[in-house]
């Protein structure tokens, strides 16, 4: 089979469409997570990802509708995590643990309560882009032009608040309104990815193409650029080379982003080591 | 005059301890103000309290006139912070990147620079010799350039009002002299109004117009010359420490 070939396919042709969809904003929103050092909010609201899955296989929706119950548990979730981090006097690490476990506990719970659909549930823990449907790739193309516009909107505002809170603070950023729109397009990100990577490896699509940028860029501007740059190598080649060798997509994906960020690591070192002497 | 900074009966806690009790104090337009004390005396408190940064147990703060809680014209004033310690220096900008940003507070959503922006912010490098740094990361710089920078993001936006903590901590002599300089003028020729905390009290005596000094409470808030004069400060310092404050030696 050629590769032009296997773009003629329709479910090769959404899968890859969808996953530039969800690389990319996992690329630019991966970049503020990674500074802010909050990129394991990404792994917390997958796991509540996990349970809201669970919950919506046991009301029995199926395919896009079940976004209908992911979508708003998981924002809820989100602005959770950011209560409790600032009024139970815990640190955000310690709500991220909370609330996430509350999360897969809710997903073990019920999938053993609604015996029979362990199989799709497992397909959300690991992805399985290739089965994306048309409605999905729809809600997938609408959530992305919201995302988009409002990062589009804001961008200088979070590059702000990503620099130095209190300074932003004084130059007149909604501090906290920020915070919680981080935090909510993290979770409307993560929903989506969740059927490109699958909940076990969503953190990782927003932490490693940012943390490749890290290595080599030399500007913000230029860091979110080749985030993207990296994420959607990772995704296509991912997607590509899954399918050729038979490979589940979402580690291949991964993996590939893993090669990038040691280039990136090793590009680093070296230019440490060629400015020293 | 018209008054910038009026603070009235401020009480401030860290936890249970008191960190400032019942301060007033206020600042006009085209002041230079030293806040000077001891270590833990409440200067950068005070600060913080002024900006919103922690809250106010008690009293009242206003900026321009307004409440500090419904204050919005941030691009009337700049802000220069203690250090750069909280700054990741993993931080992807470069130095052109950071001091745009301090031009942020003027503008409306999507807060997009133009041209003239840009001009301004290279203009800005420029007076403060960092032109030459702008394409580099801000975390490949050594502190006293950080500094540098850092005063250029808050003076970027031609602010009526510079607010500095400490910002000659990290600075060699000779530079931190050229900074008080630069201060100064700015001051004396375009009216900025400053108020400046710094433990030099050597020599923010040169340069403050004013001066308040703190120690959890006012002990002392006016002019340079009464302070100089004050039978109350000569006994509270002792002449010699009063001399060297006010120059006299």
């Amino acid at each position: 089979m050629t590769i032009l070939e296997l773009f003629s396919y329709g479910f090769m042709q959404r899968a890859l469409l969808a996953g530039i969809l969800i690389g990319v904003l996992c690329a630019v929103l991966g970049v503020f997570l990674v500074l802010r050092r909050l990129s394991l909010i990404g792994d917390g609201l997958a796991h509540i990802t996990f349970g809201s899955v669970a919950l919506a296989l046991f009301a029995g929706l199926q395919g896009a509708a079940m976004l209908l119950v992911s979508l708003p548990v998981v924002l809820l979730a989100s602005l959770g995590i950011l209560k409790l981090a600032g009024k139970a006097r815990l640190g955000g690490d310690a709500a991220i643990g909370i609330v996430s476990s509350v999360g897969v506990s809710l997903g073990v719970l019920l999938a053993v309560l609604g015996r029979g659909y362990g199989v799709d549930l497992f397909s959300y823990l690991f992805g399985s882009i290739l089965a994306i449907s048309q409605a999905e790739l729809l809600v997938a193309g609408g959530l992305f032009v919201t995302v988009m516009a409002l990062l589009w909107l804001y961008y200088n505002d979070l590059v702000a608040l990503t620099f130095n809170e209190e300074l932003a603070t004084v130059s007149g950023v909604r501090v906290r309104f920020l915070n919680g729109l981080l935090a909510a397009l993290t979770a409307l990100t993560v929903v989506l990815a969740m059927k490109l990577v699958g909940v076990m490896l969503i953190s990782a699509l927003l932490i490693l193409p940012a943390s490749a940028a890290l290595q080599v860029a030399r500007g913000f501007r230029m860091t979110v650029i080749l985030s993207v740059l990296f994420s959607l190598v990772s995704v296509v080649g991912g997607i590509v080379i899954s399918f050729l060798l038979n490979l589940p997509s979402g580690a291949t994906i991964i993996l590939l982003a893993f090669v990038i960020f040691c280039f990136g690591y090793l590009f680093r070192q070296l230019q440490t080591v060629k400015n020293r002497s | 005059m018209q008054e910038l900074i009026r603070v009235e009966q401020l009480t401030c806690r860290h936890g249970v301890v008191e960190a400032l009790s019942d301060i007033s104090f206020s600042v006009s337009s085209g002041d230079y103000l030293g806040i000077v004390g001891p270590n833990g005396s409440g200067k950068s408190t005070l600060v913080r309290a002024l900006l919103g940064l922690m809250p106010a147990y008690h009293g009242q703060i206003s900026l321009f006139g307004q409440s500090r809680d419904r204050f919005s014209a941030w691009e009337r004033l700049g802000y220069l912070p203690q250090n750069l310690g909280p700054l990741n220096p993993a931080f992807p900008a470069t130095v052109f990147e950071v001091v745009q940003l301090g031009l942020l507070a003027g503008k409306t959503l999507p807060k997009r620079l133009c041209r003239h922006d840009r001009k301004q912010v290279l203009e800005m490098l420029e007076r403060l010799d960092v032109g030459h740094l702008q394409q580099r990361m801000i975390g490949e710089l050594s502190g006293g350039q950080q500094q540098r920078v850092m005063l250029a993001r808050a003076l970027v936006n031609n602010p009526e009002l510079l607010i500095m903590d400490e910002p000659t901590a990290a600075l060699d002599p000779e530079i931190r002299d050229r900074f008080y300089e630069l201060v100064a003028q700015m001051n004396k020729d375009k009216g900025t109004t400053v108020l400046l905390v710094t433990h030099d009290t050597g020599t923010i005596g040169q340069y403050a117009s004013r001066m308040l000094y703190l120690d959890k409470k006012v002990l002392f808030f006016g002019s340079f010359d009464e302070f100089c004069h004050s039978p109350e400060m000569s006994a509270f310092f002792g002449e010699h420490s009063q001399h060297l404050i006010c120059h006299r030696h």
